[in-house]
């Protein structure tokens, strides 16, 4: 098993006639597979496009006007997001409009105003979406959506959820180094309003028989990791409990040069990291000092 | 990006907000006529600089009983001697750093009349995802402290986007203030106008301490701070125009050019990592060595070729570097165009210290082969750990 995605999800590309789409979709094809079954493009419906490179080369894909149609025509369950800032807001309400389920936007850089917009509108829809600015989620060995380098991958029983895209590669490529290898790994995405919190990965993870252990990587800001480390003590009183290790970026990042300071009382002066660490070891977490040592952590945790 | 106090009040009154009456003065020559536009009889002489606590600052030139960075003064001779005074001085407060910042910009104002201070803020909090404004009616006072000592006095009250802001809205805010008769009126548009120029601005946060009531009951916004998100200043040319770049270091400048996240720090091992997250953690296993980062330098996801000689050669245009650390796990970013930068950028600038690259993830072999092949001298790593060892024994022997 493995959560969110699995060699039968059928991928829409958002964004797909772009350099970005166009190079990570022909990266995707070549991964074991994964099923990309179309693009979208307001002005390019009915067009084809081509794979150019790599193993995949030559596969066609269908251009399609509106996800909507996209959907119809495919039966689609899920559609990535490529769409440069000012649109990515306008597709990924357009791919809630069709009830997408799975909907990951890749898009750095949204303005965080379209998010607020953005996550409204998610409210008692049918779509799941992760992201912003996130590098997407991979099964290894079946489905690969968004920007992660698949040949660091090994199939295997740790689940990875990560706020940091290139640490969430770390956490990967550690694991697999371990001879551990992952269920699914799940980049989150770091903009402080987005569509799927920790909390949500971690429940499909402690759901998932095959995911023996887990690796959670945070960063300074919010409170995100200390909401999901209090959510994981009230899980392990009911008995849903895996190994896990956890790291914290920022742990040496100097206090930000902000004018206001509205942001520190709101969250109540949580954000730093010793206060997420602390949270996370409440929570039985073994927290890696060092982002250079998170498979060890884990071998560690596991026992 | 951040502005000064003197534009967020005129942007502001675009919108309706009432503010007092000033006027900026951008250079030393425009003092006098700056005061003498404005009929007094009380004037308050404002530093502009992009940091709080300018009243209770110190000026580093001036002896330690001189006045602080905003002085209310009784007549226009006093109102322009002061601003003499503080003209092109350096302000030290408790959010500029030891260094302080130079005073280049002063904003006059004419006097209020106070009866009470409050404070609004207006922010996107990231726990619920929305617009909120926090009100408190400790005004005019460090709010982090009043949030620390009496959490009881601040109020958050969330704004549905899908609703705006609503009557119910306002009547939280007017009970927060405990407001009432005119007072209250004048909140049932000042909180929607601040609100509208928030949305309408795409700001990231707008901090106003003290709003105050005046002895005849209005409201009036005495003081503005504001912040734009970066994310959206493509739909705002017109905000882009009031950056200030004297504010800014010159690093950070040139890369802002190229749209690099770049933060100048004190260390001397130069970073460029690609991703914020494990920017930062390269930071934290450089400390872990024992050494200390020169900076902290995301190249983002889709950078160029050129992008990254830029991000190159601002990393050794800092004196302080001893030695430089590139580690990439490229996603996004291409193992390729990271060599390719590299090797441009020393081609063009030339390398006098240790270079210790580490390569992984999208198009590894073949950027590895471009760094191999350019005849440079690098050390090559094979992970993190060994990246960073590598550099801080380089740079500390």
């Amino acid at each position: 098993m493995s959560i969110l995605i699995n060699k039968d999800t059928k991928v829409l590309v958002q964004g797909l006639t772009g350099n970005t789409g166009t190079f990570h979709t022909e990266q995707a094809l070549a991964y074991h597979g994964s099923q990309m079954v179309g693009g979208i493009h307001p002005k390019k419906g009915g067009s084809t496009w081509t794979c150019e490179n790599g193993d995949a080369k030559g596969t066609e894909l269908p251009v399609f006007a509106t996800v909507k149609e996209g959907k119809a025509e495919t039966g689609a369950d899920a559609s990535v997001v490529y769409v440069p800032p000012a649109g990515a807001a306008s597709a990924i309400i357009e791919a809630i409009d069709a009830e997408i389920p799975l909907i990951i936007c890749i898009t750095e850089g949204v303005p965080v105003r379209d998010m607020v917009n953005v996550k409204a509108r998610l409210q008692d829809s049918n779509s799941r979406l992760v992201g912003p600015n996130c590098p997407g989620i991979l099964t290894p060995q079946e489905c690969k959506i968004g920007i992660m380098p698949g040949t660091i991958f090994k199939k295997g029983s740790v689940g990875v959820v990560s706020r940091s895209g290139t640490l969430t590669y770390e956490a990967v490529y550690q694991t697999s180094t371990a001879g551990l290898g992952q269920t699914t790994a799940v980049g989150i995405g770091g903009d402080p309003v987005k569509g799927t919190e920790f909390i949500d990965v971690l429940d499909l993870f402690l759901d998932d028989d095959e995911t023996e252990s887990i690796i959670m990587i945070g960063e300074i800001g919010g409170s995100a990791e200390e909401d999901a480390s209090e959510w994981l003590k009230e899980q392990a009183a009911k008995g849903r409990k895996k190994p896990m290790a956890g790291f914290i970026a920022g742990r040496t990042a100097p206090p930000g040069r902000t004018m206001g300071h509205a942001g520190a009382v709101i969250s109540g002066g949580k954000g730093g990291a010793e206060d997420k660490i602390a949270a996370m070891e409440d929570a039985g977490i073994v927290v890696s000092p060092s982002p250079a040592k998170l498979g060890e952590t884990l071998l560690k945790a596991i026992g | 990006m951040n502005i000064h106090e003197y534009q967020a009040k005129k942007l502001l009154a675009g919108f309706g907000v009432p503010v007092s009456r000033g006027e900026p003065i951008l250079a030393a020559d425009g003092i006098d006529a700056a005061i003498d536009a404005l009929p007094g009889p009380v004037y308050v002489v404002k530093s502009q600089i992009h940091a709080g606590g300018r009243g209770k600052g110190k000026f580093k030139e001036l002896p330690a009983d001189a006045k602080g960075g905003v002085r209310v003064s009784f007549s226009a001779d006093e109102a322009k001697s002061n601003a003499r005074e503080m003209f092109g001085n350096t302000l030290v407060t408790n959010q500029t750093g030891p260094d302080g910042k130079q005073v280049n910009r002063l904003y006059i104002e004419d006097g209020a009349d106070i009866d009470k201070e409050l404070y609004l803020s207006i922010l996107v909090d990231r726990e619920t995802s929305q617009i909120s404004f926090v009100a408190s009616t400790e005004g005019g006072m460090d709010i982090e402290a009043v949030a620390h000592d009496t959490p009881e006095k601040i109020h958050t009250i969330g704004i549905d986007p899908v609703d705006g802001i609503t009557d119910e809205d306002v009547a939280k805010l007017s009970a927060a203030y405990e407001l009432d008769g005119v007072a209250a009126e004048d909140g049932k548009s000042l909180f929607p106008t601040l609100y509208k120029a928030f949305y309408d601005s795409d700001m990231s946060l707008l901090e106003v301490n003290p709003l105050v009531i005046l002895k005849d009951g209005h409201l009036r916004v005495l003081d503005a701070k504001v912040s734009f998100d970066n994310n959206a200043l493509f739909r705002h040319p017109d905000v882009v125009e009031l950056r200030d770049e004297t504010e800014e270091d010159d690093k950070e400048i040139e890369a802002s050019k190229y749209d690099l996240a770049y933060i100048a720090l004190d260390g001397d091992i130069g970073c460029m990592v690609n991703g914020a997250g494990l920017a930062m953690a390269t930071m934290d296993i450089i400390k872990l060595y024992g050494a200390e980062p020169a900076n902290f330098l995301d190249v983002g996801g889709g950078a160029t070729t050129e992008k990254v000689t830029a991000a190159f050669k601002i990393i050794t245009s800092d004196p302080n570097v001893k030695g430089i650390l590139v580690n990439i796990f490229g996603g996004i970013m291409r193992c390729d165009v990271i060599a390719e930068g590299v090797v441009t950028a020393v081609q063009e600038v030339g390398l006098n210290v240790p270079l210790v690259v580490r390569l992984e993830g999208t198009k590894v072999q073949e950027g590895k082969d471009i760094i191999n092949q350019s005849g440079l001298n690098v050390i090559a790593a094979d992970d993190l750990d060994d990246a960073a060892q590598k550099i801080v024994k380089a740079v500390k022997g």
